[in-house]
């Protein structure tokens, strides 16, 4: 925009442009077209096909979830606000947004009342405390998540048996939590012994696991729109699923005494919660890097600690807790990449 | 600056542990139950207000240049006999308080009081001001650890109070949770304190 431009927005109507200007976070700044409730709610409208699959796979108790931690997502920011007597941004759709996407990151069966604590997590410790939107550190689904995960862990890992018109005889674990402790055998055999079956299975979501995250097919398609509409850059999310695609194609194997080069690279891309943390998380605006390159080293340091995580650590899942361990990285990432001042000579070997 | 003030600063203005923030590390290593939080908070209680006293005694013949030695020594001295004390009365409590009672050693607040008054002061300021920061940290404890046992355990002081079905949030058991408490205990304070001071100062402008 320029500054002519600008001159004759604030003429206009200041007053907007004043309220827009509290909402925005660091430089580069939002092009005047595209405002935060536009790109938001362009967000959820991604979001709600691999949410809507979740709620007809898995029954009402998924609406229930997805309802539940959007209200009180919504709720909790209405009141920190209006105590903090600041302005109520309740309309631009990101509490929405961490609402959704904190029930869609969750167990399609867990009480009703965690979820609403997993969006106090989020949205008051995480995200109001430290200034709200555009200052909070960590992706606030994310801290909703790994608290309920660190508070009630049973809860956060009990998979429920899916209703059974669906698809028949699915287990009571995800496909990881199998594979951590059964080995690749055990999860060929959760889908009839049969290859196909299992990528297909996993590729439109007919499989247990967190509420939105089991599609494959709609989140991609989701993070495709953002992509086309500017939203989101293409480079992060293909680098973070390629690092695991890569890391576990190599190592995969290796724990089952395989052998190098010998895991599965699909199985791991569309398994656990790796596409909707690769096209919605790692894609925050505010939480991720700044400059592209930035983004691309974020990317790349998620994957590997999710990789890390599921072949190494005690847990079976490690995309919320990379991306939370990178977003710790950020500023770190922002000072390292910084991009020459315009108009600045580079000097050789001065530091 | 009267008497009173002088004890009364530590339990809120002042509080050692909210305010002057010092010391954190008991608050997520002990308070995971009411009886070690309470009995940490007693203990900090006797060991700054002795400490206080016995500092502000000697602070005339200390030698300047070795005053933190002279001061650590007092405070381990007191600490050990807290110690034997704990170890022959209540050895159960003393397992669970573990390292952290050998660590009130090294307490800031402990050493930062002795600096900043007992040894600038006389035998009665110094004893005041060891009790109000000894009361006010005892509050400290008794509030986190309150919260922690009560939602971290579901019980308070040993007794379960939600009944059997109650899920308790393993977060506040763990250090985590008490960050977090910890942070908005302060900053609901802090907002506290300056509501009070604005409301004093309007007063002032009044009058």
């Amino acid at each position: 925009m320029s500054p002519e431009a600008k001159g004759q927005t604030m003429g206009k109507d200041a007053k907007d442009m004043q309220d827009f200007k509290l909402t925005v976070s660091s430089s580069p700044h939002v092009r005047c077209t595209e405002t935060i409730p536009k790109i938001m709610w362009n967000v959820v409208a991604a979001l709600v096909p691999a949410a809507a699959f979740g709620v007809y796979y898995f029954g009402i108790s998924a609406l229930v979830n997805i309802i539940v931690a959007i209200v009180s997502a919504v709720v909790f920011e209405f009141l920190w606000e209006k105590m903090m007597h600041k302005k109520i941004t309740i309309t631009d759709g990101s509490a929405v947004i961490t609402g959704l996407l904190l029930a869609m990151t969750c167990p399609p069966t867990l009480p009703w009342w965690m979820s609403i604590i997993g969006s106090f997590l989020a949205i008051i410790v995480c995200k109001q405390s430290m200034g709200g939107l555009g200052y909070n550190l960590f992706n606030p689904a994310h801290v909703g998540r790994a608290g309920l995960m660190v508070s009630w862990p049973v809860a956060m890992t009990t998979w429920t048996q899916v209703n059974g018109t669906v698809v028949d005889g699915v287990a009571g674990a995800t496909p990881l939590n199998i594979l951590k402790h059964g080995g690749h055998d055990a999860v060929l055999q959760l889908f009839g012994n049969d290859p196909g079956t299992m990528y297909q299975s996993l590729f439109f979501g007919f499989r247990n696991g967190s509420l939105g995250e089991t599609s494959t097919v709609l989140l991609v398609l989701g993070g495709l729109y953002l992509i086309y509409k500017g939203y989101i850059n293409w480079q992060a999310p293909v680098v973070m699923i390629a690092t695991v695609g890569v890391l576990t194609w190599i190592f995969g194997g290796v724990s089952f005494g395989t052998g190098l080069f010998s895991g599965d690279p699909l199985f791991h891309m569309m398994a656990g919660g790796l596409i909707i943390g690769a096209f919605f998380m790692i894609t925050d605006m505010v939480t991720a890097p700044i400059t592209l390159k930035g983004q691309i080293i974020f990317a790349f340091g998620a994957g590997l600690i999710t990789v890390l995580i599921r072949l190494l650590g005690g847990y079976p899942e490690g995309v919320c807790y990379s991306i939370l361990l990178m977003n710790a990285l950020t500023p770190l990432i922002d000072r390292l990449v910084k991009p020459a001042v315009f108009g600045e000579v580079k000097t050789k070997g001065a530091k | 600056m009267s008497l009173w003030k002088v004890f009364s600063r530590g339990i809120i203005e002042e509080n050692p542990y909210f305010v002057l923030a010092l010391s954190l590390c008991p608050g997520l290593a002990v308070t995971t139950s009411v009886v070690n939080g309470l009995t940490m908070g007693l203990t900090v209680w006797f060991v700054i207000t002795s400490n206080n006293v016995v500092v502000s005694i000697i602070r005339k013949t200390i030698n300047k240049k070795v005053r933190v030695p002279v001061y650590i020594t007092c405070i381990a001295t007191i600490v050990t006999c807290v110690q034997l004390f704990l170890q022959a009365y209540a050895p159960d409590l003393y397992k669970a308080l573990g390292v952290y009672l050998d660590l009130v050693v090294v307490f800031a607040i402990i050493l930062a009081r002795a600096e900043s008054i007992a040894s600038k002061n006389g035998i009665v300021v110094s004893f005041l001001d060891g009790m109000g920061m000894g009361v006010g940290f005892t509050i400290a404890m008794i509030v986190i650890s309150v919260v922690r046992e009560l939602f971290g355990n579901g019980t308070l002081l040993g007794i379960p109070m939600f009944g059997p079905t109650y899920q308790p949030a393993l977060i506040l058991a763990l250090p985590p949770g008490a960050f977090m408490l910890i942070g908005f205990l302060m900053a609901g304070l802090k907002m506290w304190n300056e509501s009070r001071e604005k409301a004093k100062q309007l007063k002032g402008s009044e009058g």
